[in-house]
């Protein structure tokens, strides 16, 4: 992964086994975020690429790429609501547009998705009328909206206090356990890494390279001193 | 001159051997009484560096952050000259602070220097100059196709979002349009009469006004004003969306931002311009109009007779067309620096001033464009 002739990270290599939590760490600056929006589509590989089930994204054709889109969607870390529409026409978005439902069938669905968030009575508001928490969740209840298989959450806990931060992570774990949602988490937060993650891979910013991979659990006894440092923040 | 003198009384600076270097700090070292400029001693310690440098606060009083800032910057540069550093003489909390600061390595991933000479930077410009251009190319390709798909009706935005941009770009430029053409026809008028009224051809101020404002100032000062309205605001909004990730939201949605953010807002204010050219055409022609009746003593039919005979239809057909082309050029200026813009505020505002200047330029490049090919086509 580069930006120009800057590399950021090379000989980044793992798998996403389906309905599972499996989060992407490692220290400031390391890449976290560069690496969701390679896997999303938003940023071209300097070298190899992303695979769905196979399905090369970078190296697909269009249709290829609109129908690998319509298996995931996306929590950026603010949301990135559009601030010209309401909540519930920021989450029927995706609904109109990509799936070409009718209007009113869309906007039952995108009530329905926001109730489950629990921002039901907030249909009509702008997102610069809710809170940073809300905003999240209508952003959230905007990638469920297509029941999608693959769920990407950019830094959940940004911006959080640690009791919606908690509530995010059971609403996460609620969306593997009974739907068998799979779900791409960059994180930090520990307390996050150890109770949601199945799975995960640590990116480390000086060697530009991935230096563990695999449960939480067993990385806090990884033979990198830096990863096992990380995972038990700083005291061993 | 006493704050210099209490400045040289707070720090002194001894070699009283070979090799070793004392830093005498007495007095109160606060924000307030101000700081010693470190990069004197920083000086002496590169020109000559020590293999020691000690610290002596015996004389001390009181002290905040000036003297911690002061202390790290010169145990950073006796360091890297390979000198032992003796704080100890300082008080604890300046050695715990300077210890911090201390504790990460500089990160050192400093840029390799720039190579300066003129034939590189003279490249630079070239190869950033030739990378904007082929961006602008490729931008200006992504919305052909674009507009391809709206022909096709297969072209994916909302229609509030033209309907809300047809309102801003066209009614909410009336009133600025009016004022600015208004007075331009007038200034066009007085300008003009001055010169004719030598040879008693005030009367011909109707013809100068009338092809000059319908034919060319008309449109041309709209899509000068346009560009500081529209094209400033398109850059502004899809610019702060860029640094919001709501155009990568759109993206990953399957959602083409060309197509959902450009196409309405360039089929708006295209369509809009030729309105608000007419509109500016007729308040132009209004104060020319209104100079030459009040100010030159021409009376109002004649000067309307006048106008009709000197205005083909075409003069105005001409105004128009470059209208909507200006509008056009006005649009895609301020969508694409929007798009392109980088992830910051400051990037917001850097986006806002080139879509206004680019579109001002090629607004003009595009007049004189039409202004020769018109000419060649005898029209």
């Amino acid at each position: 992964m580069a930006y120009g002739a800057r590399v950021v990270q090379r000989d980044v290599d793992f798998e996403v086994g389906p309905g599972e939590i499996f989060v992407i760490m490692g220290d400031s600056g390391c890449g976290k975020s560069t690496l969701m929006r390679h896997m999303i589509g938003l940023h071209r590989p300097a070298a190899g690429d992303v695979l769905y089930d196979g399905e090369a994204l970078w190296a697909a054709d269009e249709d290829a790429v609109d129908r690998i889109r319509r298996r995931f969607g996306v929590l950026y870390q603010y949301a990135a609501l559009f601030s010209s529409m309401t909540l519930v026409e920021n989450v029927s978005l995706p609904l109109l547009e990509t799936a070409g439902l009718e209007r009113a069938l869309a906007a039952e669905i995108a009530r329905l998705k926001l109730a489950l968030v629990g921002l039901a009575g907030f249909e009509e508001h702008y997102p610069a009328e809710v809170s940073g928490g809300m905003k999240k969740r209508a952003g959230l209840a905007r990638a469920m909206a297509l029941d999608p298989e693959i769920l990407y959450f950019d830094e959940p806990s940004a911006g959080l206090d640690p009791l919606s931060s908690r509530r995010l992570d059971d609403l996460i774990l609620e969306l593997r356990d009974s739907l068998g949602t799979t779900i791409v988490l960059v994180t930090h937060e520990l307390p996050s890494i150890f109770e949601l993650g199945d799975s995960a891979v640590f990116l480390d910013a000086e060697r530009k390279t991935m230096t563990a991979k695999g449960r939480p659990g067993e990385l806090r006894e990884a033979s990198d001193p830096k990863v096992r440092a990380f995972l038990s923040r700083g005291r061993l | 001159m006493s704050a210099l003198a209490d400045a040289e009384v707070r720090l002194r600076v001894e070699r009283p051997e070979p090799g070793l270097l004392v830093l005498r700090v007495s007095g109160d070292w606060t924000l307030d009484a101000g700081m010693p400029d470190a990069d004197e001693v920083v000086r002496d310690i590169e020109s000559d560096p020590p293999s020691r440098v000690r610290f002596d606060a015996s004389g001390l009083g009181r002290w905040d952050t000036a003297l911690v800032a002061y202390v790290y910057r010169v145990v950073a540069s006796a360091v890297e000259g390979g000198a032992a550093v003796d704080l100890s003489s300082l008080p604890e909390g300046v050695r715990t602070l300077v210890g911090i600061a201390r504790v990460v390595p500089h990160a050192g991933a400093a840029r390799p220097p720039e190579d300066d000479a003129l034939t590189a930077r003279v490249g630079r410009v070239a190869l950033r100059a030739w990378d904007t251009m082929s961006d602008a190319v490729a931008f200006l390709g992504e919305t052909v196709i674009a507009f391809a798909a709206v022909l096709g009706g297969r072209a994916r935005f909302r229609r509030v979002d033209l309907l809300h941009a047809l309102e801003t770009t066209g009614a909410g430029a009336l009133g600025i349009v009016a004022l600015i053409n208004f007075l331009i026809g007038a200034v066009l008028a007085f300008v003009g009469a001055v010169q004719l009224a030598q040879f008693g051809a005030e009367i011909y101020v109707a013809d100068l006004v009338g092809i000059g404002i319908t034919r060319e100032l008309g449109a041309l000062m709209t899509g000068i004003v346009m560009c500081g309205r529209t094209g400033a605001a398109f850059a502004a909004v899809l610019g702060t969306m860029t640094v919001n990730e709501e155009v990568d939201a759109l993206r990953t949605m399957g959602l083409k931002p060309v197509e959902f953010l450009v196409v309405p807002r360039v089929l708006a204010t295209g369509l809009m311009l030729p309105a608000l050219v007419a509109y500016a055409d007729l308040l132009g022609v209004l104060g020319g109009g209104l100079v030459g009746v009040s100010l030159l003593g021409l009376g109002a039919v004649e000067f309307v007779e006048q106008l009709r005979s000197a205005l083909p239809l075409r003069h105005v057909l001409v105004g128009l067309v470059k209208g909507g082309a200006f509008g056009i050029v006005v649009a895609l200026a301020g969508c694409y620096y929007g798009i392109r813009c980088g992830r910051s505020a400051a990037a917001v505002g850097e986006a806002t001033t080139r879509a206004v200047v680019s579109g001002i330029v090629f607004v003009v490049v595009v007049d004189a464009a039409f202004t020769v090919a018109l000419h060649v086509a005898g029209l």
